[in-house]
């Protein structure tokens, strides 16, 4: 087990190691983008002494590395600053969103995730059977539609007639069962948009086993095909399941803007997007950083869990 | 974006006449009429705006959106305001007088207006208020505007004002969204307060998601402010918004998706409401930069478009077709017997064979962000276009960054206007050689000697050739193609009390809807 | 009531498509010899009909002047017209005709799409591949930069690199594709990390076998059938991602014909119940279903199950 703890520290400090080329990635990038925070909130009628005095008083104008190195010694201090934009603390900015964003992801995945994995397991067992073809193509389906689509359709149906709301509105009075009730709607979406992806690979990964030797063996004993593909195939099939797995909640989590857009649900998505087309460059850094925090840790539990599936890679030489 | 004071207002009798409707006090415009569905109090309004952004902030310097600009216009007061029909009324300045050359204006600040925190407002808050916009250290969009005023005191129960120049529209200025009243201590205002003086108070503000406020119970005017509450979200996606309004959960939207305004207004207890004003929509071309320095070229581009068409494609009819002027057909001075450009290719090919060439390549740079439908209606310029041998190539930019990258720095490229008040103010702005906002960087010499002459000129009959001569000039020679004048389109549900006349110097009643709208 | 007759033409919609399928691998099979004839006999329905829509699509793709009645971009009168017999489907919001609309869609968006999850799969799976057999610091070097690429989120991180690169077909497509090949790259590693650990592998190593020839002939046909799978659907996520990114303002150049901008530029009207931005989106649908019921053939034959 040693080789897991291991593992993980090493994993971890490499995780800090990204967050932190992400952030000068990040900086770059809005460095490089046209414009700044000045220009971008005086708009159109912005003239140059009104930028330049906008300027002055955020601080644009000192040099880039300046600005960074100061930002990555707040940062250090767990001090995110203040956003550019309006001087709010960006801990107070994200805190409720995140927790927004962390409730939709999780409210989706608690659907999606034992859903595709028994509809996949489901797929594989009757393979090419009538089920499987439609399960399949219904999936396929779904998916093959964009997310605000899916959306749109499904606020035409359960919300014009009544059963939904068709905005998400969140506040500090919603109860817990009126968050659900309220979010039934973009988690039902982000729902379709991630189940076909996991339930794909699931079936795949079951099918791509089944012509091992092993499983020929299991099923000349005369196992059942039941008990075959979940004593048997599952086990080995387990590491791409848990990458598709976590991919996909870590797309639940940094991924859902439209979704956002579309139901008016104030999550971290929409106020990077925001803060990005603004240029209020510490907000977008924090959350970006968020996002990417969230990448690492779920992909680290993924691979710790396929390690673990598989011995082999424990020991390997 | 900021379109400073739009809308058509008459600058006839302003010098004379603001006392006397100071005097009048406040009547409200239609009140007569409006008989059979007088205002009454009570509900919560909610009402969703297509902007509304998470860097949205309270201080008055930065307000570029219409979510901001409306909550917080509701939350304050200005010096004046424009009425519902465009002329010029009392708000916090009781009544205000020029000196004969205009130059000194001494605004009589009204008594007993109180803020939310209970503190009276006093004449040196309007001094320090106004102060925070102008001088060196100001980053507030509203600068230009407030940057001819030389001095600015109190004195006893007025606040006078010196220009460094004449300005007959000085009052106008002061209705500006961004000129709110706010308390001030030592002479300086604290920008990021929640105080104000106007008939709602600031419960929460969340950037981007949403506003909630309540009424003033100690508001000075009694014929305003009749919701008991406002509710204001920030829905960005077009769709949405219909949908929360048609699903009840908002009573009022703007900014309605055009593509689907038809079916919108069928949909049972919801109303369309389009307001025309000097909004529009223009493509214009870098006058310095070869083909468009050519004025044939010009002329050919501007009879190449199908004007009509893309009223009722990209507007849907609600606009009006424009005659490359940035003019309104209802403001003063408006030229009656220019020619009307339609879509006519030969007349295009004809002014390209006079600029020597049989066919021209030229790209267009368009983004929505320039205006709703802009690359659609770029589309539809190239399609009619390529029948005079003008080949367009639209070319889609991001929306994000437009106005920093394309504007201004690309040779032909889409923009739009909100319109000025006058038509000296809209010229000066945007069409005089160096104006900072010349965006086809246009020179035409006796354009910019009768701009300067006409300011100037007081004989009406004169003054009235001048800036006839001064459209003709503009409509064929300037490199402004405006095809199109904008409708401010609204939605409500029928539960909600409109006056007859709704303000059209800005969306949303002159971004007065929560102080003047009611419940029916 | 209207839901039975609902049912009913879907049924007879499925029907007529798995008939189609079947009559599609018999002519199919008899037109062809040897291997890939007998492959097409032992085939499903569902492959065959697969393959006769990929196959009606190309068609469509590559004749699409002479299918469509008009041009691309012509506007051929108002907008918003109902369907009849001189447009097909009606007109669009600038009175385009929405059948020569499709019909060119399907030119501009299968290439770019093709084009896209192709460049995406020949870097994220040769690289995977490659990290997983070598090991060591190329793994480590490889594998920290996707971590990092995919960290930040690809529909934020896209909309970043096309403002800063501008929004022409080829950024599109470079970007979209690098982006989903650290995607590809992931899955490829990880499925050849538990290849590489099997004997036949180290018994290849003890031969000598060189490292290209360890990635194509041992690794690699190992690693084929999860690579597949993730192809299809890659594939299909190109249209999803160019539509989500008109959704947010940049997309492909005006006035190109694709699906995904049709879809966001009519997506509003389904909320009134009219079924126009259905037709884009069910192209879309209808192609992914048939390239996934394709892959899932050779997702089957390639696991070398008889039944």
């Amino acid at each position: 087990m040693s080789i897991i703890w291991s593992m993980i520290s090493k994993r971890l400090a490499l995780g800090l190691l990204t967050l932190f080329v992400i952030s000068i990635i990040i900086f770059g990038a809005t460095e490089l983008l046209p414009g700044d925070l000045a220009k971008n909130i005086l708009g159109q009628s912005a003239t140059p002494e009104t930028v330049a005095a906008f300027r002055k008083e955020l601080g644009l104008d000192l040099p880039a590395h300046t600005r960074y190195i100061n930002w990555l010694l707040g940062a250090l201090h767990g001090d995110f600053g203040t956003s550019l934009a309006n001087k709010r603390p960006i801990a107070d900015l994200i805190a409720t969103r995140l927790s927004n964003t962390l409730f939709l992801a999780l409210y989706a995945a608690a659907i999606a995730i034992p859903l595709s994995l028994t509809l996949g397991i489901l797929a594989a067992l009757y393979r090419n059977s009538i089920f499987d073809r439609a399960a399949n193509a219904m999936a396929l389906t779904s998916i093959s539609f964009p997310e605000f689509f899916v959306a749109y359709i499904l606020i035409f149906v359960l919300a014009q007639s009544g059963w939904f709301p068709s905005m998400a509105r969140m506040d500090a009075s919603t109860t817990f069962t009126e968050a659900l009730y309220r979010t039934f709607l973009p988690a039902l979406t982000l729902t379709l948009v991630v189940t076909a992806h996991m339930m794909r690979m699931t079936r795949a990964a079951l099918i791509n086993l089944l012509a091992s030797p092993y499983i020929e063996m299991a099923r000349l004993k005369g196992m059942s095909p039941a008990r075959v593909i979940l004593k048997h195939a599952l086990p080995n099939a387990l590491a791409p399941i848990i990458t598709v797995v976590a991919l996909n909640l870590a797309y639940l989590i940094t991924g859902v803007v439209v979704v956002e857009a579309v139901f008016v649900y104030p999550g971290l998505g929409q106020l990077m997007v925001d803060s990005v087309s603004k240029r209020d460059f510490p907000v977008v850094q924090a959350v970006a950083l968020i996002f990417a925090a969230a990448y690492v840790l779920l992909n680290l539990t993924a691979d710790v869990l396929s390690t673990l599936s598989n011995p082999r890679l424990i020991h390997r030489k | 974006m900021t379109d400073f004071i739009t809308g058509g207002l008459s600058r006839r009798g302003l010098l004379k006449g603001a006392t006397a409707l100071g005097a009048a006090g406040l009547i409200l415009p239609a009140s007569v009429r409006r008989a059979m569905a007088e205002p009454k109090k009570g509900g919560i309004i909610r009402i969703a705006f297509a902007s509304g952004n998470t860097t949205d902030s309270l201080d008055p310097a930065t307000w570029d959106s219409q979510f901001v600009q409306c909550f917080n216009t509701a939350r304050n007061c200005t010096l004046t305001e424009i009425a519902p029909d465009g002329s010029l009324v009392p708000e916090i300045a009781e009544s205000w007088e020029a000196s004969a050359d205009a130059v000194t204006w001494t605004f009589k600040i009204r008594k007993g207006v109180t803020y939310h925190s209970g503190k009276s407002l006093t004449p040196d808050d309007v001094v320090a208020s106004i102060n925070y916009h102008r001088g060196e250290e100001s980053k507030s969009a509203a600068k230009p505007y407030v940057d001819p005023i030389s001095d600015i005191k109190a004195d006893g129960d007025n606040v006078v004002v010196t220009l460094s120049g004449g300005n007959a529209d000085f009052p106008f200025i002061m209705a500006d969204y961004h000129l709110v009243i706010l308390p001030s201590a030592d002479g300086k205002i604290d920008p990021m307060t929640t105080d104000g003086c106007g008939g709602y108070v600031l419960d929460s503000f969340e950037p981007g998601v949403s506003v909630k406020m309540t009424r003033n119970p100690n508001y000075w005017k009694t014929d305003r402010a009749w919701f008991d509450g406002v509710e204001i979200l920030a829905i960005v996606d077009a769709a949405a918004r219909q949908n929360a309004l048609m699903t009840g959960e908002v009573d009022v939207i703007d900014s309605v998706d055009l593509n689907t305004v038809a079916l919108l207004g069928r949909a049972p207890g919801i109303k369309v409401l389009p307001v025309a004003g000097n909004q529009h929509y223009v493509f214009v071309m870098d006058t310095r930069a070869a083909p468009f320095s050519d004025a044939n070229v010009r002329q050919a581009l501007k009879w190449g478009i199908d004007r009509q068409e893309l009223v009722d494609k990209i507007l849907q009819g609600y606009g009006e077709v424009g005659n490359d002027l940035p003019i309104g057909r209802q403001q003063p001075f408006y030229n009656t017997e220019l020619e009307q450009k339609t879509y006519d290719p030969d007349k295009a090919k004809f002014f390209l064979k006079e600029a020597g060439m049989d066919k021209l390549d030229v790209q267009l740079s368009v983004a929505d962000s320039a205006f709703a439908g802009a690359v659609d209606a770029g589309v539809l310029y190239a399609e009619r276009a390529a029948a005079a041998g003008i080949n367009i190539e639209v070319v889609r930019e991001p929306s994000d960054g437009y106005w920093d990258n394309v504007w201004m720095k690309k040779p032909f490229c889409a923009s739009y206007w909100g319109g000025r008040p006058t038509q000296d103010l809209m010229f000066s702005v945007a069409y005089s050689a160096g104006a900072p906002w010349n965006e086809s960087f246009w020179d035409n010499a006796r354009f910019n000697e009768l701009l300067i002459a006409a300011r100037s000129e007081l004989d009406e009959t004169k003054r009235r050739d001048m800036y006839w001569e001064m459209q003709s000039i503009c409509a064929n020679d300037s490199g402004t193609v405006i095809p199109m004048f904008a409708s401010y389109v609204m939605a409500h549900s029928d539960k909600v009390g409109i006056p007859e006349v709704v303000g059209a110097n800005q969306g949303m009643d002159g971004l007065r809807a929560i102080e003047r709208w009611w419940f029916a | 009531m209207s839901f039975l007759i609902a049912l009913f033409w879907i049924a007879v919609a499925i029907a007529g498509a798995l008939t189609a399928g079947w009559l599609f691998l018999k002519i199919a099979a008899s037109v062809t010899r040897g291997g890939t004839a007998r492959a097409l006999r032992s085939a499903p329905v569902t492959a065959g009909f697969g393959m006769l829509v990929i196959l009606l699509y190309i068609l469509v793709a590559l004749l699409a002047p002479v299918i469509a009645p008009y041009a691309e971009r012509e506007v051929v009168g108002a907008q918003f017209l109902p369907w009849d017999s001189t447009h097909l489907l009606g007109t669009d919001n600038l009175g385009r005709d929405m059948f020569t609309r499709l019909v060119y869609g399907a030119r501009n968006t299968v290439g770019i799409a093709f084009l896209t999850t192709a460049l995406a799969f020949s870097i994220g799976s040769i690289l995977g591949l490659l990290a997983a057999t070598v090991g060591g610091w190329m793994d480590q070097v490889l594998s920290r930069i996707v971590d990092i690429l995919m960290a930040i989120p690809s529909l934020i991180f896209s909309l970043l690199l096309l403002t800063i690169f501008g929004t022409s077909v080829v950024t599109l497509i470079l970007v979209i594709a690098t982006i989903d090949s650290t995607r590809v790259f992931r899955l490829a590693r990880s499925v050849a990390l538990n290849i590489v650990v099997m004997d036949y592998i180290e018994a290849a190593k003890l031969r000598g076998e060189g490292l290209w020839r360890l990635i194509t002939r041992e690794i690699l046909p190992n690693a084929l059938a999860p690579l597949v799978a993730e192809f299809g659907l890659r594939f299909c996520f190109v249209f999803l991602m160019i539509s989500a990114l008109s959704f947010l303002g940049v997309g492909i150049q005006p006035p190109t014909a694709d699906w995904g901008s049709m879809v966001k530029d009519n997506a509003a009207l389904i909320t009134f119940g009219d079924v126009t931005p259905l037709l884009p989106a069910g192209a879309i649908a209808l192609l992914t279903v048939a390239v996934n019921f394709v892959v899932d053939w050779m997702l089957h034959r390639a696991s070398g199950l008889k039944e």
